[in-house]
Order: C-alpha cells, then structure tokens, then sequence
C-alpha cells in the first residue's frame, strides 16, 4: 500500500492533528514502510475466521443501581486549563 | 549490605521483628535514589516527603500491634500512566505534563492498603508506545547495567529503578511486551499478569483490549507477593475477570517434576541473536533437568502477531487518545481562534511523534473504505494467534521462549526506524494477543548484558508460570550479579 501526502493530510485531519511538512514527508514514508509490512497479514485465508475484539469475552457486567460519592465539581474542573461559573471554558464556537 | 538493596521478603522479616522500621528502610532507599538517580535517571517524579509521611504513619500503626503484612513498610514506584491523587501524573507526555489526578488508581489504592510506601513515578515511552523508554517526552532513562543502553520499554524507569536498587520493587503497565522486555534488559523479574487478572481503573488507556499492570520485582518470590496484592476482580473495572485468586507465594519452592514444557520452534528463529539462543537453550536444558517434560510444538501464526499489533494497538490508541483536546485536563495550546484549532495545536503540541505516528496509523486503519482490510483482518488473524497458544496448551502446562531477540541495544540505535525498533517486540506480542500470562526472568549474561527467559502460562494460571520461574532461579541464581553503571562507576570516566 502506497501511502501519499494527501492521504497524510486527510488521516491527520480525522486524527485532529496538524501536521508540519517535514512531518507530512516523514509521515508519508514511514506509513507506507509499516502498511507495506502489515501487507504479510494478506497471506492467510480468514473469510470462516471470527475476530477476537477481546480475549476472554465477557459481557453485560451489571452493577445494582446504586447512587454512590462521586468526584465533586471541584475536583473535576481542578485541572481544566479554562473554567468559568463551574464549567469548562472553550474558546468560541458560534461565529 | 544495605537496606535499600534487600527484597521485599528480607525487608519484611526485619520490619515484622521491628529491627527496622519503615522510615530507616525509607531513608536508606531515598539516600540510594539521590546517589544513582543522576547516572539512571528512572523517575519522572520522587515523591519524599509523601514517602515519609506514609512511613511514619506505617511505624505508629506497627507500634499500635497492626498486623505487618508482606508489603508493609515497603517503599515502591509506579509507572507514571497510574493515577495518584494529588502526585503529579504525566503518562511521559507534555500533553499531561500539569495533570494532578483528583483519584487513585485501584492498584496503587490495594498497595497502600497494604502499608506499601510510594517513592516515585517513573519514566516511560511517552503513552507507553516505546521499546526503550528513549519516546519519553521528558528524558530518556538509562541502563544501570551499561548507560550508554537503553532500559528498554514502555516500562524502563520502572525496570530501571528497580535494578539499579533505587526500590525493591515498581508496577509497569504491559501492552505488547512493555513490562516483559525491560525486565529482559534489565535483569529483573517482570510478569505481565492475565488480562482481566489486574484492574485497569486508574491507568490511563493505550490499547484497552491489551494494556495489562504487573509488578516488576528482583525476584520470583517478591513477583508473587506482589501479584498477592494487586490481582483480583474490581468492580470499577468491567473487564476485570470474576476468577478467584490464589495465594501465589504457596507455588514457590514447589517441585517442577511432571510440569510439561513446550518448546516452539518459531521462537528460535525470527532475527534472534545466536548468543541469546545458546542462553536460551541452556536455560531449558537446566529445567528439563530438573524433571520438566519437553515437549516440541509450533505455534504458526507467531509472526503474523507482530503486524495484527501494529494494527490492532494502534487504533485502539487513536480511539484512546482521543480525549486530549485541552479542555478538560492537561496542556491547553492557547493561542487560537477557534475549538478546532485548540484541538488540533493542542494535539500537535502536546503529543510526541511516535504518539502521532501510532494515532495516524490507527485512524488510518479504522477510516472508511480501510477498516475491513486492516482492523478487521488484525483481528481475525488474532484468533488464529489464539487459537495456536489454545491447541499447544492441550500438550503442555507452559511454554518456554526467551524475552526478547537480543540484549539491550545502544541510545539512538534504532529511533530512526520504528519498524526496527517495532521488532524488539516479536516474541512478547503473540503473548499479548492472546491475552496470556507470561513471566520474564534473568537466565545469563552475554557481555555483561542480561538475557530473559520468557515463561507463558495458560490464562488465569500464573501459578504455574510463578512454580518454573522459581525452581529456574533456585537451580541458576544471579543475585550476585549487580549492574555496574558502566563508566559511571567509581573510578570510571
């Protein structure tokens, strides 16, 4: 798989990131590189073969419906880097 | 000998017939931080004056007649991805470089419990991505067998500290072989537990389907001491298992005769050096000799596991990583005009580059039009990875395989290539995958370099993995081997 600096810009903006041209460049090559090593994965047959999301799948872990102690809103905002009136400040987001 | 050099079993005996309190074992540990903390650099955070606290208030409760238990007094590190409340947790990363967690991780809440005395966190590849601790967004830790070498990784500081005698013992966190590799370099005793035997509350997520806590110790028996303390199912943790725990000190010193080993031929291949081979290979001779049936098997989808990882972890970690956007906790970029761009500056600020070039590879893997080809077949060809370790069980009890493909490597010898350095992991990850337990431990030296010989176990029988591991230590011990800081030493350069 050939991996493209357009397709770097397109993967660091769903990832959220912006990305320098050295790193666009760098990016570029090293993804192709290990994509082009994973390739090897191609080589067995899956199509009957179920996937392991987890290894020891355990499911619906209920707890009794309980109200317990939780953090205060103090505690939660402590390390906000913007607070305002007990929430959490952000820049602008309507225009 | 000193204080700060003994084992949790040997401190412990001194502390219960109160021939030295936890404050005297505290001082001598501290004072051994201060002299070889400058050639190690292993911790991110010394946690002193916490540290003293905790010890005097372990002394009143001794003098109360509280009962001293095996951890009691103890002084330990935890990895920095754990939470302590109200001590600095940065997870390595100058996205968290300000983070002060309003709460404990469960492991480092049972530690405590136990009377067990925090002295520090330690360093890390930044996020736990990293085979040599070099990824650290702060300082990389350095080898106390050669500081010109790196501890390995993600767990180095942990590895570290803990063979330079700076604590008898520190947690790390294990997702493709993080806590098992650099107890390899290192030359101490790393087990990476069950996933779903440790609870994970607390620890701040890489790849949640893998990420497993373990002790890191200087010997077997203090490994299960430890494993005593932290195992067992939380109800804060939905994926910690519901399977009884048992006293894992009762297996040591326990015969080995009958156990069957196995023996997989792929683990004798895969760019392993020749001389970690022969060491490997004496390693088993001697265990076979002690009554241990061999028995010869293939496991053959190991070297698939490798890149099924560099698919699976990554995505998990871009889906992880997702929550640090600089808004709730940690680095805020603030210079900007909108909430996108505070996202996306935060993250390119904060975040080190093998973090970014793993978030890229697993969003990448989970895009549209990509997730069938790449997630979706990882995870396939994990089954088959399973499925080899389920059928080779039905032979043997545990398999035997050396930790790591070399000894520790040189700083800066592989940063350049991540596929390289990637290939540190190979026969740690199929491990992993699976979802296994699996024990490293000292078993020679090549060049005054430690070798680690990995021991797998079924799931949820670390018993049996602790059982081997001891008569192996018993029958080779290497406790008078001690790391020798290279040219840093007295009269070095």
């Amino acid at each position: 798989m050939k991996i493209e600096k357009k397709d770097v810009e397109y993967i660091a903006e769903l990832a959220r990131l912006e990305v320098s041209e050295y790193e666009k460049e760098m990016f570029t090559e090293q993804l192709s590189h290990i994509l082009n090593y994973v390739k090897v994965l191609e080589e067995l047959n899956t199509e009957d073969i179920s996937p392991t999301f987890h290894v020891f799948p355990i499911k619906n872990v209920f707890r009794s419906d309980q109200v317990k102690e939780s953090l205060s809103r103090e505690e939660v905002l402590k390390n906000a880097p913007g607070q305002e009136k007990g929430f959490f400040k952000v820049p602008r987001v309507i225009e | 000998m000193n204080l700060y050099q003994l084992k949790i079993h040997e401190a412990h005996e001194l502390i219960r017939d109160r021939k030295v309190s936890s404050e005297e074992l505290l001082l001598s540990v501290l004072a051994r931080v201060e002299d070889v903390e400058g050639i190690v650099q292993g911790f991110v955070t010394v946690t002193g004056d916490y540290a003293l606290k905790k010890a005097r208030e372990t002394d009143q409760k001794i003098d109360r007649g509280q009962k001293v238990g095996p951890l009691t007094g103890i002084p330990f590190a935890l990895k920095d991805n754990m939470c302590s409340k109200d001590i600095l947790t940065t997870c390595s990363s100058k996205i968290l470089k300000n983070f002060v967690p309003p709460y404990n991780a469960e492991v480092f809440d049972r530690l405590e419990e136990q009377g067990a005395v925090l002295v520090g966190k330690t360093n890390m590849d930044e996020f736990a991505m990293g085979s040599s601790t070099e990824n650290s967004g702060y300082f990389s830790t350095r080898n106390p067998w050669d500081p010109a070498r790196v501890p390995g990784g993600s767990s180095g500081g942990s590895a570290a500290v803990v063979a330079a005698d700076e604590v008898p013992f520190a947690l790390g966190s294990d997702t493709g072989g993080s806590i098992r590799q650099p107890a390899s370099y290192c030359g101490v005793v790393g087990m990476k537990p069950t996933y779903g035997r440790v609870s994970r509350y607390g620890l701040i997520a890489f790849a949640s389907s893998l990420d497993q806590i373990g002790p890191l110790t200087r010997d077997v028996r203090d490994c299960a001491l430890v494993m005593n303390a932290i195992c067992g199912q939380d109800p804060k943790d939905s994926t910690s298992a519901p399977v009884e725990v048992p006293d894992y000190s009762s297996f040591i010193g326990k015969p080995v005769k009958g156990i069957r080993m196995g023996i997989a031929e792929e683990y004798f291949s895969l760019g392993i050096n020749d001389e970690v081979r022969k060491i490997v290979e004496k390693a088993i001779a001697r265990l076979d000799s002690l009554g241990m049936g061999k028995v010869e098997l293939s496991l053959p989808h190991t070297s698939y596991a490798l890149p099924a990882y560099y698919l699976v972890s990554p995505a998990e970690a871009s889906s992880n990583l997702a929550r640090y956007d600089g808004i709730r906790y940690g680095f805020r970029y603030e210079d900007s005009e909108s909430l996108l761009e505070t996202y996306k500056k935060t993250r390119s600020v904060g975040f080190g580059t093998e973090v970014k070039r793993r978030i890229m590879l697993g969003t990448y893997a989970l895009s549209s039009g990509y997730y069938d080809a790449y997630y979706l077949k990882a995870q396939k060809v994990r089954t088959l990875i399973k499925s080899d370790f389920d059928q080779a069980f039905e032979k043997c009890d545990v398999i035997v395989t050396p930790t790591a493909p070399t000894v520790s490597f040189r700083t800066g010898e592989k940063v350049r290539d991540p596929l390289q350095m990637y290939l540190n992991d190979v026969f740690t990850i199929p491990v992993s995958m699976s979802g296994l337990p699996a024990i490293s431990i000292p078993c020679g030296f090549i060049k005054g370099l430690p070798v680690g010989l990995q021991i797998i176990g079924k799931p949820f029988d670390e018993g049996t993995i602790l059982q081997v591991a001891a008569a192996f230590e018993e029958s080779m011990p290497f406790e008078d081997m001690k790391p020798g800081f290279g040219s840093y030493a007295k009269g070095g350069a």
